[in-house]
Formats: structure tokens, C-alpha cells, sequence
């Protein structure tokens, strides 16, 4: 508990040192040392999956993650992706589609769907409820976020449905 | 409906309603999306402490000693303070002056008994929460264990102990709703129906658990409480009244709040604690609770057992129903909703949207050692509507005919309305009729049997639930039985600032309501203006004189009606102040895309001209035509307004898993006038998914001693992605309510359908076993042992 470890990270393409305690969780680390409280902590035991971050381009809970792990490293969170006047391709269907009611998990679940976009065919509905099953949302039942992404899919493969 | 206006001699026109009913993009998503959100555990100011409380690990005994040296010999650690440093705070107690009723007193810190596991029992504030932690486990305490009934049914036994030292029993709700004479009529009819329903223990589980920050401002003895809560304004009132502040010196502020769905609608020890250490320390105090905090310290919901019966003619006419209905309260009764807010509500709607002319329902509410119960998405409803749907496909089995035909055979027909039901609730005309045809049109039943009777790996079936509540409630009842506080009106401020920009505030809060867009979809076609230019300031007991938050699907029917009220007595200004700018008769003046004109003529500003005029411009008004552009009134329903649904669950459950899977969810809903089609079908979809949870997954249990078994979300399970289905929405044409603006509330809903739906589709696809589903959640555990059972019964 006691002694602090020296760190140094980047974070949304910005430089950052610290010294934490090596007990420090990333997400506190991100939170409250940084200001970077985009990130949120619904569960601290890796369920729920508010507190997504990506880790050297792979989504990573930073609840399970200590600050002192994330030396070295590259970090994303959510205030990287965009910026309330000018919002990402992901965000700008969220809002389209309404896949947010209290908005408190959805930082999470953008990170888990820019990496799947990234890397998943996402062929199928089915594919796309199994790969956001580790993010927990209370409010909006899915159905819409699930209909985001879909129209994101499209939009990267090209693919025009009529509605 | 839309009609059509053109406006001569301009190039302007409109078409009414511009805003109310569109899918118009939420005004809260930008700063959501991008991190920009304020909750409560994002605020960090000067000199901040962190909270963390030692909890109770006893079920149920006295306290012997509490030892705190050894955490106040840490580093870094600024107090610890036990049930004598809150001596001078009363305790917490819920009010109601319904008979039957008896209150308990809830300390803000345990004094010298702990009730449950989880109860607060010294709060500890360091300079980080990772110290307080650190103190909070060197507290020693020494407990002496007392004998506690754990289970409803053992406290209810003659000679059980009492939890309450001085109480006469462990019931502290009892009533009795009867019309006619259910049991006569019971033994006199034919048929009958009977069986015994139990919905286990849950808790709502918002993502963001719950959290408060304290900021004491010791020059001017001001608290401004920040604190993640539905009902910021009961939670001034109620903190004013304990620590002894009026109320201009506590503001309550609900920033961005990460859902609620009732476990933020109560008033917790910790908010009071919070706000009187900011006070005691005279420093900003954050106390931010974590997930096992929440799962043992947050509200808990529903657990109730039903024994009912429902008799009904040769022709399937529902004749009489009679419910004995005992509910688990939990330790303390919750304030301010009581803890007879729930089991009477499962009393009150029983009888449901169908004629049954006898109706008798017994409740009680009773004292267990477990975190208190309080108002959870549905309230009471989930639960009568499970006993109740049941009963009916049971009924429908007994007579061989279909379950639609059975519902559409008693539910209230159109012309019927205004009835009232056996527990004196009266439904307004709501689309009963409309909405189970609607599903039934939906629903592709043929195809679904011919699949059910094919299929030998998975089982398949169907199942339908229709309910009625009631919404929107305005003051004739209070919202929890004869609870002394005015949930029935909302007061709505809006007003014109000297730039022409639109602020309207309501003392409403929103938690993923989308309360900052529809609010202004409402003001904006009332005025004339575009939504996004108008702001919605709501959640901070700053704005406005009274109001007591959002719970209870009030928001867009008294909220909305405020809206609606204020923007016309707003208007009237904006008419007269332009029709002394034009010279002409202020019923000449109409407003339109942020436009104020007189239709015909050249004559025509925006709002930032008229305000110009009135505030700035000191030659365009005379003196006394400068009137303040601002309004404020307050919206009362009087009565409330009934929503109401069929739903119809599709599952399939793996005959080697038993697993159920949702194959299909369909809605079909009347709530009035829609706002915004995406909000209405997003609050849908959130309801129904925690129906789901409530009917296959979540379960809060406790061993037979009365420690809780899930303390994780590992253990208490929502519904993720990959259990549930599409969910379709269905909105048939209904006649409107004639309250302001025709809105019915309808964020509950889904999960008062849901489980019942569940449960009957369940049976469905296992009527080949005759298994009856009558306890919630129906996990492949409980299956099995039905479906065991089943088997021994056939041999």
C-alpha cells in the first residue's frame, strides 16, 4: 500500500505521467487523477463493463486493470473518440437511433463497438447481441443499440437496406 | 392530423403539431456520448473527503461495542463517526395515515441494533476512498446475535420475534379491499381457478449505483447536496426537517443521473449523513456507493407470495376474484413511499382491466430482516398482473378456449369506461380492446403450433399479458396509500431572457427519461420555437418553489402538463408585447419556427426581436407594455390517466438446457399521445428487459439465516444483449385522455407485462407436461424440478 510506482502513458494521443499507489485501479487512475471521468465504474468486478477503455488498440475493464499496467502503454477512452460538436460515425448513429436512455454505460459500449466494427464481420444480428453481451445496459433494452450498430455495419460494408 | 396552415402574404408555413410526435434527436446525447456527462462521482471540488460506511455483517443483533481507534490512527483519515455523532438527528420515519399502517424508525446510523445485513454503522471520511476502506475494516465490532424470523411466512408465525422492539407483531401494513362478496360468490359459481404465485426479492440496478456529494458553504451556512436521485425536492424537505436548516439554505441537485427505475426515488441514511458531515466537517464530503453497497443497501422490490382465486361462468365470464397477499417489507418501512407502497399496490390493481364484478383482497406487509423494500419499476403491478394472468390462461385452459378470446371476452369494452374496479381504482378510457386485438393481429399463431407440434429438441410457446395502470396521478390520491405529501401537481417556470433565448425549468428529474427533449419538444410547439433553443433546467430544487421529482410514469403527464400550461400563459405575454410592437389586436399574433408574425402582413420578428423590445430597446414599447417575459403555473390532473398493454413473449426452451429464449417480444400500448416515438419505444424496450430479468433471470436471495447470497452482478443477473430478443412496439389509435396535452405515462409498462407474458409462454410451450409456472424467476433450475415433479405425477 504504501510506496508510489512512476508511470508514463499516452492517453487519447496526449503524454501523461504519474505516480501512482500500486493498488490504484486504471479507471480511479483515469478518473480522478486525470479528470477523465468519461469512463465510469458500475460494478468494480469486471461485469458490467462501464468502464471499457482500449488498451493498445484492445478493448481492456479498466476496474481489472491497475494504473501501474498501464505504463508503456496506449489509451483510449471516450473523451478521444470526439467531441460534442463534431461526434464519431458511432456516436452520431447512437444518437440517430436512440441506443442511449441514462447514458451512463454507453462510453463502455462505444469503446466494445468501435472494436468490433473494427474486427467482427457482424454478419448477423445474433453476432452482434453475443459481442456486446459483456456490456450491461439497464435502460434501453438493447433493441436500439443493436439497430446502431447494424446501420454501422452497413455503412462500413456498404450495404443499403430499405427501411 | 397534422393540419395544414398556410400563412398568406409569407413565404412561412406551418403544420401543426411540429414537434410532438416527431423522432426528434435527443438534446441530452452530445455531451453523453462524448464523456461530457456530469454524475454525481465525477464532481470532485477543494478539500473534497471520501465516504465509506461500515456495514452491518449481522442479520439481526444488538451492538455491544463499536471500536474505532485503531481506523482513526490511520493516515490520511479525517473522522470516524458513529451512531453518537448523528445523535441530534431524528430518525428517518414514512408517514402515512392509512389505517393498518404502522411506522418504523429508521436511525441515519444503527444506534444500537442492526436489522439487516448492509445497515450503516459508522462512516468513515479520509482523503481518498482507498483509505476509508482501509479504516473501515480496522472498525471493530462487537455483536450480541438476537432471534429473527428471516422469511415472511416465519415472521408472520404466532410468537415469532418481533423485529421492532415494541411493536405488537412483525406486520406493519394491513388492508383489505372488498366489493361485493368474493367468497360467496365464489362458492356459488361453477368454475374456478386457484393457485399460489410468488415473485421472488429483486432490486432495480441502475448501471451508475447510487452516490451523493455534499458542499457546505460555512460563510453563508448553505449545503448544496448533489446526490443521484429522482426526487431531489422530497430529498431537501426531508433533509431540512432532520438537520434543522430551512429550506433556502439546502439546494438538492440531480445532475446526469445513470438511471433510477425506483432505487433512486427513496431517501437514503447515507444522503442525510452525507449532508451533515459536509456540515459537521465543514468540508465538501463524496460518498459514492459501490456495486455490492448498492446490491445490499439500495432499495429492494417486490417479493410477495399471492394465494387467489378467480371464478368465472360456463361462458368464461369472470365473476369473482379473492387474493390473500402477504409481502416481505424488509427491515424498515422506506421513506417517504412506505413499505406499503408495494403489496398494497399488488392489492389495488388485482382485479386488472377486466370486469369482475366480486373482488376481495387481503395484504399484509411484514417486517423481515433484509434491506427495506421501496418502489421498483411497476410497482405492486408485476406482481398482480403475474397472479392475475396466470389465473386467466388457467381459466382459459379449464375451458378450452383460446386465451385472446378469454381477455377479449372480459376486459372493459370501450363504451364501458369510466370503470371502476373492485379496489375503488377507476380506469379512464384506455385502448383495453385495441391493444390485445392489435397483438393478436401480430402474433402469427397457426404458424407457431404447427411449429410447436413438429419440434421435439426445443419446446415452443406463446404467452399474453394485459394490464391497465394507473398514470400521471394527480391529487385526489396520493401515490403511496395515505402518504401526507402532494405527488399530484408539477410547477413549470419558462422564460424569455433579454438574448430571446428560452430557459424552462421544472422541478421533474430526469435519469434517462429524455426529459431535456421531450419537455422541450412541448414547450417549443406551445411557443412557436425550435426545441433547440429552448432549455430544459430540471433535477435542482434551486428552480422551482416545490416539486417531488420523477417516479411513478408522472413526468410527461404533470410535467408535461405544467409545460404545456406555463408556455400559454407565456404566450398570452408574447402576444400581447408583439401586438403593441405591430399595433394590431393581440389575437392577430401567431408564432411559428422561432418566428412572431401576423399572418397577411410584413409584420414579423423572432424572439430575440421581441425581447429586444421589452427588455432593451427603450423606443420600440411604452413603459407599461414591458412586461417580463416569463410565466410560471402549476399543472394538477386531479385524477390520473390509464395506460395500458397486451403483451405477447414467443419462447423456445431447450429440452436438454432448459434454458428459456425469448424468440419474440411484442408490445402493443396505448399511452395516449406519443412526444417523441423514439423515447416512448426506447422506454418500452427498457421496461420489457427488466421484466425479462425479473421473470428468467434476477433473484435476490438469502441463505435460511438471512445473509444475502448475490453480492455481485455475477450472482444477481440482468439481461444482457444475448438473452433478449427484437422487441416491437405497437401503438394502436386510441382516444386521448382530456388531460393537458394528452399524454398517458408509460415508462413502467414494460415491466408490468412482461414477466406475466413470460410465465403464461412458459406454460405454453410446456402444456404438454400440464407444468404451471407460479414462482419468478423460472431459471432451468426451478424448471427442472417442475418438470421433475411433473414426471412423478404422470407416474
Amino acid at each position: 500500500m504504501t510506496g508510489k510506482i512512476a508511470i508514463s502513458f499516452t492517453v487519447n494521443d496526449e503524454r501523461v505521467d504519474g505516480n501512482p499507489e500500486p493498488r490504484m485501479l486504471a479507471v480511479d487512475f483515469l478518473r480522478d487523477e486525470l479528470g477523465l471521468t468519461g469512463t465510469h465504474v458500475g460494478c468494480e468486478h469486471g461485469v458490467c463493463g462501464a468502464c471499457t477503455i482500449m488498451v493498445d488498440g484492445v478493448s481492456a475493464r479498466s476496474c481489472l486493470l491497475f494504473a501501474v499496467q498501464l505504463d508503456g502503454s496506449d489509451i483510449e477512452t471516450v473523451e478521444g473518440l470526439a467531441s460534442p460538436g463534431d461526434m464519431h460515425a458511432i456516436q452520431r448513429a447512437f444518437s440517430r437511433r436512440h441506443a442511449l436512455q441514462c447514458g451512463f454505460c454507453t462510453p463502455g459500449f462505444l469503446m466494445t463497438v468501435r472494436e468490433i466494427l473494427r474486427n467482427r464481420p457482424l454478419s448477423t444480428d445474433e453476432e452482434i447481441r453475443d459481442l456486446l453481451s459483456g456490456n450491461l445496459c439497464r435502460c434501453t433494452g438493447y433493441d436500439h443499440i443493436v439497430k446502431a450498430v447494424r446501420d454501422l455495419v452497413d455503412e462500413r460494408d456498404g450495404i443499403v437496406r430499405v427501411r | 392530423m397534422a393540419e395544414q396552415r398556410s400563412v398568406e402574404g409569407t413565404s412561412t408555413e406551418f403544420s401543426r403539431p411540429r414537434f410532438i410526435g416527431k423522432p426528434i434527436q435527443r438534446m441530452e446525447d452530445p455531451r453523453l456520448l462524448t464523456g461530457r456527462g456530469r454524475f454525481v462521482a465525477d464532481i470532485r471540488l477543494p478539500r473534497m473527503v471520501h465516504l465509506a460506511f461500515v456495514r452491518s455483517d449481522r442479520v439481526y443483533a444488538r451492538i455491544a461495542r463499536v471500536e474505532t481507534g485503531a481506523a482513526r490512527d490511520i493516515a490520511g483519515v479525517i473522522g470516524v463517526f458513529t451512531a453518537s455523532d448523528f445523535a441530534h438527528i431524528p430518525d428517518i420515519e414514512a408517514q402515512s395515515t392509512m389505517p393498518g399502517y404502522v411506522r418504523t424508525a429508521c436511525p441515519v446510523i444503527a444506534r444500537s441494533v442492526v436489522r439487516y445485513v448492509g445497515e450503516p454503522m459508522a462512516a468513515i471520511a479520509a482523503t481518498s476512498r482507498y483509505v476509508a476502506e482501509d479504516a473501515a475494516a480496522l472498525v471493530e465490532i462487537d455483536y450480541e446475535p438476537l432471534e429473527v424470523a428471516v422469511t415472511a411466512t416465519e415472521a408472520l408465525a404466532p410468537g415469532a420475534p418481533v423485529l421492532h422492539e415494541g411493536l405488537a407483531s412483525n406486520v406493519i401494513v394491513e388492508r383489505t379491499f372488498v366489493e361485493g362478496d368474493a367468497p360467496a360468490a365464489i362458492a356459488g359459481t361453477p368454475h374456478s381457478v386457484s393457485g399460489r404465485f410468488r415473485l421472488t426479492r429483486k432490486t432495480a440496478t441502475p448501471i451508475e449505483p447510487r452516490a451523493t456529494v455534499a458542499d457546505y458553504d460555512s460563510g453563508r451556512d448553505m449545503v448544496t447536496v448533489y446526490s443521484a436521485t429522482q426526487i431531489p425536492g422530497i430529498v431537501r424537505d426531508e433533509i431540512s426537517r432532520l438537520l434543522g436548516l430551512d429550506g433556502n439554505r439546502i439546494r438538492v441537485v440531480a445532475p446526469d443521473v445513470g438511471g433510477g427505475f425506483g432505487v433512486k426515488a427513496s431517501l437514503y441514511p447515507e444522503e442525510v449523513a452525507v449532508a451533515a458531515l459536509a456540515r459537521h466537517l465543514d468540508r465538501p464530503v463524496k460518498f459514492v456507493s459501490d456495486r455490492l453497497e448498492d446490491l445490499t443497501s439500495g432499495s429492494q422490490a417486490f417479493d410477495e407470495e399471492i394465494d387467489a382465486t378467480l371464478a368465472f361462468d360456463g361462458d368464461g365470464r369472470f365473476i369473482a376474484l379473492d387474493a390473500e397477499i402477504v409481502g416481505d417489507v424488509g427491515a424498515y418501512s422506506i421513506y417517504p413511499w412506505t413499505a406499503a407502497l408495494e403489496p398494497v399496490q399488488v392489492a389495488g390493481f388485482l382485479p386488472g382491466p377486466y370486469r369482475i364484478p366480486h373482488y376481495r383482497g387481503h395484504v399484509r406487509g411484514v417486517c423481515t430482516p433484509k434491506p427495506p423494500t421501496g418502489p421498483y419499476r411497476g410497482v405492486g403491478r408485476p406482481m398482480a398482473v403475474f397472479a392475475l394472468e396466470r389465473l386467466v390462461d388457467m381459466a382459459a385452459a379449464r375451458l378450452g378456449v383460446s386465451p385472446v378470446d378469454l381477455r377479449r371476452r372480459n376486459l372493459v369494452e370501450a363504451e364501458e369506461f369510466p370503470h371502476r374496479i373492485g379496489s375503488g381504482i377507476v380506469w379512464d378510457r384506455s385502448g383495453f380492446q385495441e391493444c390485445l386485438t392489435a397483438v393478436e393481429q401480430a402474433v402469427d399463431l397457426p404458424a407457431l403450433r404447427i411449429e410447436k407440434a413438429a419440434r421435439k429438441d426445443k419446446w415452443i410457446g406463446v404467452g399474453f399479458a394485459s394490464y391497465a395502470e394507473l398514470t400521471g396521478i394527480g391529487s385526489r390520491i396520493a401515490v403511496a396509500p395515505g402518504m401526507p405529501m402532494n405527488t399530484g401537481a408539477e410547477t413549470a417556470s419558462i422564460r424569455i431572457d433579454s438574448t430571446g433565448s428560452i430557459v424552462a425549468t421544472f422541478a421533474v428529474a430526469s435519469h434517462g427519461q429524455s426529459l431535456e427533449t421531450t419537455l422541450a419538444q412541448i414547450v417549443a410547439e406551445e411557443l412557436g420555437a425550435s426545441p433547440e433553443r429552448i432549455r430544459i433546467v430540471h433535477g435542482d430544487t434551486a428552480g422551482t418553489p416545490h416539486g417531488t421529482g420523477t417516479y411513478a410514469s408522472r413526468s410527461a403527464v404533470i410535467g408535461g402538463g405544467a409545460a404545456i400550461k406555463t408556455a400559454r400563459t407565456l404566450a398570452r405575454k408574447i402576444k400581447r408585447a408583439a401586438a403593441t410592437l405591430f399595433d394590431v389586436e393581440p389575437d392577430r399574433i401567431e408564432t411559428g419556427d422561432g418566428r412572431i408574425f401576423v399572418p397577411g402582413t410584413n409584420l414579423s420578428t423572432d424572439f430575440a426581436g421581441l425581447a429586444k423590445a421589452v427588455y432593451s430597446d427603450m423606443s420600440a414599447l411604452p413603459v407599461e407594455a414591458r412586461q417580463t417575459l416569463e410565466a410560471q403555473e402549476t399543472y394538477d390532473p386531479v385524477s390520473g390517466t390509464t395506460s395500458s398493454a397486451t403483451h405477447a413473449a414467443v419462447v423456445e426452451i431447450d429440452s436438454q438446457t432448459l434454458i428459456v429464449r425469448l424468440r419474440s417480444f411484442l408490445v402493443a400500448e396505448d399511452c395516449g399521445k406519443v412526444i417523441n416515438p423514439l423515447v416512448v419505444d426506447g422506454q418500452v424496450h427498457g421496461g420489457v428487459a427488466q421484466g425479462v430479468g425479473a421473470a428468467l433471470l434476477e433473484e435476490l436471495k438469502f441463505d435460511e439465516t438471512g445473509q444475502p447470497i448475490a453480492a455481485t452482478l455475477a450472482d444477481y443477473l440482468v439481461p444482457t444483449s444475448a438473452e433478449l430478443p427484437d422487441i416491437d412496439v405497437l401503438h394502436p389509435e386510441n382516444a386521448t385522455p382530456d388531460n393537458l396535452g394528452g399524454f398517458r405515462g408509460m415508462g413502467e409498462g414494460g415491466t408490468i407485462g412482461a414477466p406475466a407474458a413470460i410465465a403464461n409462454a412458459v406454460c405454453d410451450a410446456l402444456s404438454h407436461l400440464s407444468i404451471r409456472v407460479d414462482e419468478l424467476p423460472i431459471t432451468p433450475d426451478r424448471l427442472h424440478r417442475l418438470i421433475a415433479a411433473a414426471g412423478r405425477g404422470m407416474g
